[in-house]
């Protein structure tokens, strides 16, 4: 391993509040009802702030904040007009994108190149995005609505949207939430994680500064339970979630008879699929890439690698020597390739999978990596050796860890690959056009890669086939679920 | 002479494109007629066929699929009068046999309207492709019995899923009737499956049944049932279409959005590059 000198990135950017309050109707204001959380760096388990927990009075102060906004203000504000807030919004992330991704990185623990290098600048890209949607709406493509729905010539926005996202993303599950809902014409109440909501409190800052109409965005912070008074208010006319399937699951039993639109972006247990003939070098990098990239908390993670038994042995030697380059450490170091685990709670159930996987009778190696002492970490790990019936090869581990199973034909690689009730994301890697559109054509996910891992875009629609939920973020798709289409 | 005695035909299932009883052995009264009461065995049964009916109807191609359709329509129109006497109306049935060859056309459009090229920011070609769900259940209007049947079914399969539908219980005449129509279509078996019956008897199990992709809750008029059988559909994240409103016209342009809640978007990634 090289010796590299420290490069931190200065953290002075970042003006941390020592308490944060819930951003309602403009303003940020103190819970009625809630306690407060305290937001940790996971790299050192230094109190980053105090926020808020909202409670149900509070949650039901920011749908009335929403509601009134929606009648009064940005329901009937021309689309061109929604459009120029949006591209504010837009212009002052890229240019306090910087200040961003330092807060991004020490609320989260992902290494400082992933959130400067790919969170902000695809937050800014997707605000840049679905601003130029607002005053389009009728060419998205959704035809005409069906008559007795019929209330216009256009498309028409469905009201206060109740948004809960992620850890993993923070700031990137923000943007794909409140950019094509506020496009659409809603307003939104949005809920971050209970372990990463700083920089969405600093997105409020920033629609404040962008003069956003007061009560068009709200963002409440909390735990589940806040989440579940938000989704469950009689007041919201859409709810989107991306989290785990389980919490998929009990949010469309809770909406259930009701009229509220749901979208749902759950869990993934993504095959990569490496052919006997792909070039082993760029599949490695891709392997590296689907399940080490944001320490492997990504829904869609290359998580399964599906290797075809004749390369097998070079493929997994390249990955080890690979692997034993990873750089894992503070995650401030610009040269750092692997942060810290979100918290202590996901280390637990990395390592409870983990030990699950031992347990089974798989191999586990993982390359010589010293840990920090302090914060929570997990040294990249690879298990080979695994069948379909291990739980590592069937659960989301959302972590470092990486299932190796092997196959024959190429028949069998897609059997094995759908084999799992999710459907995110795939990997395919072969130098063979015609095989890549056989396979792609029968993977049951929703964004295949091919060639390449880990790729998105504000114009690429990215969702779930089966148990990895419903409905599409991105693209024009990406309106339909902020449309009465 | 003594007139000729009519011969009288029994109404049956639908299912895997064969016509069986019920397993459970019962019928019941409706329209002048016996007709098959659907168990719950019945509605797996037919989830099965609809099933093994998947690879190869979503594998058509979308030519082939569309052909298949207006074929059906072609076959309606030849039994327009069996329809009148089953005491549906002429333009219900004119506008039945419409929306078979409106939908027809729809197998070669939809994924180039709903799908395409995505510009994204780098050297990658990116294509958006709808596909099938899977198997579908739907829930069949109460009426219009036939427009409403043909305007739940045709958006569901036109795409490549296959479906498994409870038909009217008051008025399944029309739906035994396409039954045969369908069976004389060049459809393979299993494409459609109809269950006639009681829908507190074979929903339910269609709504929570794990390998079942989505659930068409149109013909539920009963609210408490419609929101117990989306509770049973969250098990397995079925894709969901909410029971139509009360005074939903059936004649007017249905819109794509029938087709497109029953389809995945696929997304596939490639780099640029010599």
């Amino acid at each position: 391993m090289f010796e590299y000198a420290p490069a931190p990135e200065s953290r002075s950017v970042v003006d941390i509040k020592p308490t944060y309050g819930l951003f309602i109707d403009g303003r940020f204001v103190d819970p009625s009802d809630g306690g407060s959380l305290k937001s940790i760096n996971p790299a050192s388990e230094e109190v980053l702030a105090e926020v808020a927990e909202g409670g149900p009075a509070d949650v039901d102060h920011a749908v009335r904040a929403a509601r009134t906004a929606y009648e009064q203000v940005w329901g009937p504000m021309p689309g061109r007009d929604r459009a120029k807030y949006l591209f504010r919004i837009a212009r002052i992330i890229q240019e306090r994108s910087r200040e961003l991704a330092v807060l991004e990185s020490l609320d989260n623990g992902k290494p400082i190149k992933e959130a400067r290098d790919v969170d902000l600048p695809l937050v800014a890209a997707h605000f840049f995005y679905y601003a130029g949607w607002a005053d389009k709406l009728a060419y998205a493509g959704f035809g005409r609505p069906p008559t007795s729905q019929h209330s216009g010539p256009d498309p028409q926005p469905l009201g206060v949207a109740a948004q809960v996202i992620p850890w993993n993303f923070p700031l990137l599950m923000l943007a794909w939430k409140i950019a094509p809902a506020l496009a659409a014409g809603n307003t939104v109440v949005l809920k971050p994680a209970e372990t990463t909501p700083l920089t969405a409190l600093l997105f409020a800052e920033i629609c404040q500064q962008a003069d956003l109409p007061a009560g068009v965005v709200n963002i409440v912070t909390g735990a589940g339970e806040t989440g579940r008074a938000l989704v469950e208010h009689p007041g919201v006319d859409k709810v989107a979630f991306t989290g785990s399937t389980e919490v998929g699951r009990a949010i469309a039993r809770a909406v259930a008879g009701t009229r509220k639109k749901l979208t749902l972006e759950l869990g993934g247990k993504a095959a990569n699929i490496v052919f006997d003939d792909a070039p082993v070098d760029q599949a490695v990098e891709g392997i590296v890439n689907g399940i080490f990239f944001n320490q492997g908390h990504v829904c869609c993670a290359g998580s399964r690698l599906l290797v075809q038994e004749s390369v097998a042995d070079q493929v997994l030697e390249s990955l080890k020597r690979r692997m034993a380059r990873l750089r894992v450490g503070d995650p401030l170091d610009k040269n750092t390739d692997i942060g810290a685990i979100n918290s202590a709670a996901q280390l637990a159930r990395i390592r409870e999978l983990s030990d699950a996987g031992s347990a089974e009778g798989a191999q586990r190696w993982s390359p010589p990596c010293e840990l920090p002492e302090r914060g929570f970490w997990f040294a990249p790990t690879i298990f080979t050796g695994v069948t379909q019936a291990h739980r590592i090869a069937r659960e989301e581990i959302f972590g470092p860890v990486l299932s190796v199973l092997t196959f024959r034909t190429p028949a069998e690689a897609v059997e094995k690959a759908n084999n799992t009730p999710y459907g995110l994301s795939a990997g395919i890697w072969t130098d063979k056009g015609s095989r890549i559109l056989w396979t792609a054509d029968r993977l049951r996910a929703g964004v295949v890669w091919a060639n390449t891992f880990n790729k998105f875009d504000p114009t690429s629609p990215f969702g779930g086939y089966k148990e990895s939920g419903y409905g599409r973020e991105g693209g024009r798709h990406g309106l339909e679920a902020y449309l009465n289409v | 002479m003594s007139e000729r005695v009519a011969v009288r035909k029994t109404y049956k299932l639908f299912i895997g494109g064969k016509f069986p009883r019920s397993e459970s052995g019962r019928s019941y009264l409706v329209q002048d007629s016996n007709v098959s009461l659907a168990s719950r065995k019945d509605a797996r049964d037919a989830v099965v066929a609809a099933r093994a009916a998947v690879q190869g109807w979503a594998g058509a191609t979308a030519y082939n699929r569309g052909q298949i359709l207006y074929r059906v329509a072609e076959m309606l129109e030849g039994r327009r009068e069996q329809f009148v006497a089953l005491g549906v109306p002429a333009d219900e049935v004119d506008a039945a046999t419409d929306r078979w060859v409106w939908y027809a056309g729809w197998s070669d459009k939809l994924p180039q309207v709903y799908g395409g090229a995505n510009p994204v920011a780098g050297p990658y070609f990116n294509l958006s492709t709808p596909e099938p769900t899977g198997v579908v259940a739907v829930v069949a209007p109460e009426a219009p019995a036939l427009l409403g049947l043909v305007s739940v079914i045709a958006p569901a399969m036109v795409t490549g899923n296959t479906v498994v539908v409870a038909a009217s219980p008051s008025a399944p005449l029309a739906a035994v009737t396409l039954a045969e129509v369908l069976a004389t279509s060049d459809l393979p078996g299993g494409v459609v499956n109809i269950l006639t019956g009681h829908l507190t008897e074979t929903v339910p199990t269609l709504a929570s049944h794990l390998d079942v992709n989505a659930i068409d809750l149109t013909g539920v008029t009963d609210a408490d049932l419609a929101a117990e059988l989306e509770v049973g559909a969250a098990q397995n994240l079925k894709r969901v279409l909410r029971p139509a409103p009360a005074d939903h016209d059936w004649f007017a342009d249905p819109g794509i959005t029938r087709m497109t809640t029953l389809l995945e978007t696929k997304t596939v990634w490639h780099p640029k590059g010599v």
